[in-house]
């Protein structure tokens, strides 16, 4: 039995040293310990509303609250908002809250999962990227829950979903992980040396969303900003899901790419920067 | 033969500059300096002129030039005082931190049982930890699937399989956790019980297990300061001294040459400018010596004499809440006593803070202490609960000859540290 196994798995000869230069992506590491990013995935959400009294309801709460708050405030309540297409102003809020809700959360976890798992940087080699990886996919499932809500306000405001580019929404649901994955990547990797992002990342996500068409539509920014607001890729992202659900806007345009280019950039620059930085990770943790 | 693993010229360097500026706040007033600063630090590290290049970041090699094969299922023992780099060896064999230069092939998985219960979760059942740590150590699903009724038999947690692990006594935690990390069956075994959690009940489970992998044809690496571990387990040694490797040799001819050469055998330990962490200022140790009852320096002690001991150190500041003290410990590493030079509490009243300057703490042993045997001692600087400024588990080792001592008329090894005299009263009853 024991020589069988022995047989089956002819041992891999690994080679250690320094690495120089820009350290290589090398993904195929990252394959073969797919397995422990689901593990990881599985480990964060079993563990994430253990010893709470509502439970996975927290990841309905928290949209819902913050829409009912926008409502209250931007739709006639103190100010009033134009949405885009005389959609109701819950369910345009709520589209935006949802990739939003996914971003933050990403990276309020995120940057936190090496030095929270400090134990296991320091004693055992995986590639650390699993770590940031499983918290932002890890997200989802609290995405998906809250999901639920929409299809209910929609059935409420009797909304029908744009069937032509419904068929588009997995795609800036890829793009709203993948700037959430570039820009978690950074920060997971500051905070080993630095601790300091825990503090600067409350403000982070507060800027950032006013930046970001979340409670107002992005038609309000002027036409000769318009480049430079789609620099934020969030609002790509925030305006690629009322689009794709909604069939608000007009859809992807200059503006849109412009977001996916920097979301990819963020992406590839903090796969670099992690890479190359994870080397010192054991040491500086 | 094959080679299982193989390191040449392997360097590794650490930065104690950086170390420095993290943890050199002793004081609230510190950190409260230290904040208000912050702005013209970031300011200066801008202008590229920052604090850091001027106070001197200085870096030590862990490890320098290290180069040596070992064979598949041979078992290594590896010795050294502490600091000499044996556990950063063992840290990039398992691929923890990457070497600063040199290169190191392995033929196989390494498995080290230091990561014992690593990702291990409070809130999740026993079941669940063992799929967890076992994807995290590397295992594939359906290995772990094999495996999981001889870990849960090994465990002996059976009927608490399925509830969360930190309703577990510590002991069951431990055998879980153990569980897991035996069955991995890694080409190489890499064992720093230096490091090792647990009992000594544990321990010796991971020694056992250490001698079935050996047995198995494993490779296995093994870290210990205790000799007649290496001794009983090895068959070849290898000796570190401040990161550079000395002798390799079979382990006998290995461990006298690291008990006669690479510790202080003088009775006196000295230490340099080199030798203290900037971590451990404003305490800086001079001198830890062994004098014997009329004064001199001795490396080896009569058991039916009274032993001084001696830590002369310097305080470059003052210091509040002091406590200089020693551990003294077997070659085995069990701890005989700890013992700080302000217990007293009128002594803490007179000493616990102290002005700068340079001072001597000395203690006495006395008399009818020591069995036979070598014993090391280690000494720690520290203010409780506040901070620790220096400590050396080893930093001298001596002999105590027991010629007079109660029972020396029996030519036999006495079993335990100790050797006392005590007062016995026989008396006919009957």
């Amino acid at each position: 039995m024991a020589k069988s196994i022995e047989l089956a798995r002819q041992p891999e000869t690994i080679f250690i040293k320094p690495s120089t230069g820009l350290a290589a992506l090398n993904l195929r590491d990252l394959w073969t310990y797919r397995e422990l990013v689901y593990f990881m995935i599985w480990r964060d959400i079993k563990v994430r509303y253990k010893q709470t009294m509502l439970g996975a309801a927290w990841a309905v709460i928290q949209p819902v609250l913050t829409m009912l708050v926008f409502n209250f405030i931007f739709n006639g309540g103190i100010a009033k908002v134009q949405t885009d297409s005389n959609i109701p102003y819950p369910i345009f809020a709520y589209t935006a809250l949802l990739p939003w809700g996914l971003f933050t959360s990403a990276l309020n976890n995120a940057s936190r999962s090496l030095t929270s798992n400090q134990n296991m940087v320091t004693k055992i080699y995986f590639p650390r990227l699993v770590l940031p990886l499983a918290s932002v996919l890890g997200g989802l499932v609290d995405f998906a829950i809250a999901s639920v809500i929409l299809v209910g306000l929609m059935i409420y405001y009797r909304v029908t979903p744009n069937l032509v580019s419904l068929w588009t929404l997995p795609f800036f649901l890829l793009l709203s992980v993948i700037t959430a994955l570039g820009v978690a990547l950074w920060l997971s990797a500051i905070n080993v040396q630095y601790r300091d992002v825990n503090y600067v990342l409350p403000f982070l996500t507060q800027f950032w969303l006013f930046i970001t068409p979340v409670a107002y539509s992005a038609k309000v920014i002027s036409d000769k900003w318009q480049l430079v607001y789609s620099l934020n890729p969030m609002a790509g992202v925030v305006n690629g899901f009322r689009w794709a659900l909604l069939g608000a806007n007009t859809g992807p345009s200059l503006q849109m790419w412009v977001s996916v280019g920097i979301s990819a950039l963020f992406l590839v620059s903090g796969l670099f920067y992690f890479r190359n930085m994870e080397k010192t990770f054991a040491d500086t943790i | 033969m094959t080679t299982a693993i193989s390191v040449k010229n392997l360097g590794k360097q650490y930065r104690i500059g950086a170390a420095q500026g993290k943890f050199r706040y002793n004081m609230f007033r510190d950190v409260i300096v230290d904040t208000l600063m912050m702005p013209v630090r970031v300011f200066q590290a801008l202008r590229g002129t920052g604090l850091r290049g001027t106070s001197g970041t200085s870096t030590i090699w862990a490890l320098n030039d290290v180069s040596f094969d070992l064979e598949e299922g041979r078992v290594l023992g590896i010795v050294g005082r502490n600091g000499a780099g044996k556990s950063t060896l063992l840290k990039i064999l398992s691929r923890v931190t990457e070497p600063t230069k040199g290169t190191v092939s392995v033929r196989g998985r390494v498995g080290s049982l230091l990561e014992v219960g690593t990702g291990f979760h409070p809130e999740l059942t026993g079941r669940e930890n063992i799929y967890m740590n076992g994807a995290i150590l590397g295992m594939k699903r359906a290995e772990i699937d094999n495996k999981f009724d001889e870990m849960v038999d090994f465990s002996e947690v059976g009927q608490f399989i399925d509830t969360p692990v930190k309703r577990y006594s510590s002991g069951m935690y431990l055998r879980l956790a153990f569980a897991v990390a035996a069955h991995l069956e890694p080409e190489i075994l890499v064992v720093d019980e230096v490091l090792a959690v647990g009992d000594a009940e544990f321990q010796r489970k991971c020694l056992g297990k250490m001698g079935d992998v050996a047995r198995q044809g494993r490779t296995v690496l093994f870290v210990s300061h205790n000799m007649s571990a290496i001794l009983r387990l090895t068959q070849e040694a290898i000796v570190l001294k401040k990161g550079q490797l000395i002798k390799r040799a079979p382990t006998q001819e290995a461990v006298d040459f690291y008990l006669s050469s690479g510790q202080a055998e003088t009775g006196e330990r000295l230490w340099s400018a080199e030798d203290i962490p900037a971590a451990a200022a404003p305490f800086k140790p001079i001198a830890l010596r062994l004098k014997d009852k009329t004064g001199k320096v001795v490396d080896t002690v009569r058991s039916i004499e009274s032993v001084t001991l001696e830590w002369e150190y310097q305080l470059d500041a003052p210091l509040t809440g002091l406590r200089v003290g020693l551990y003294l410990s077997t070659m085995r590493g069990e701890y005989i006593f700890t013992a700080f030079d302000t217990d007293d509490a009128k002594q803490y009243e007179q000493f616990g803070a102290r002005k700068a300057g340079r001072y001597i703490s000395r203690c006495v042993i006395p008399a009818d202490f020591f069995n036979e045997g070598r014993y090391s001692l280690g000494v720690n600087a520290s203010s409780f609960g506040v901070r620790r400024y220096f400590m050396d588990e080893n930093a001298l080792s001596f002999n105590v000859d027991v010629t007079g001592a109660p029972g020396t008329q029996w030519p036999e090894m006495r079993q335990g540290p100790v050797r006392p005299r005590l007062d016995w009263k026989i008396e006919k009853i009957d």
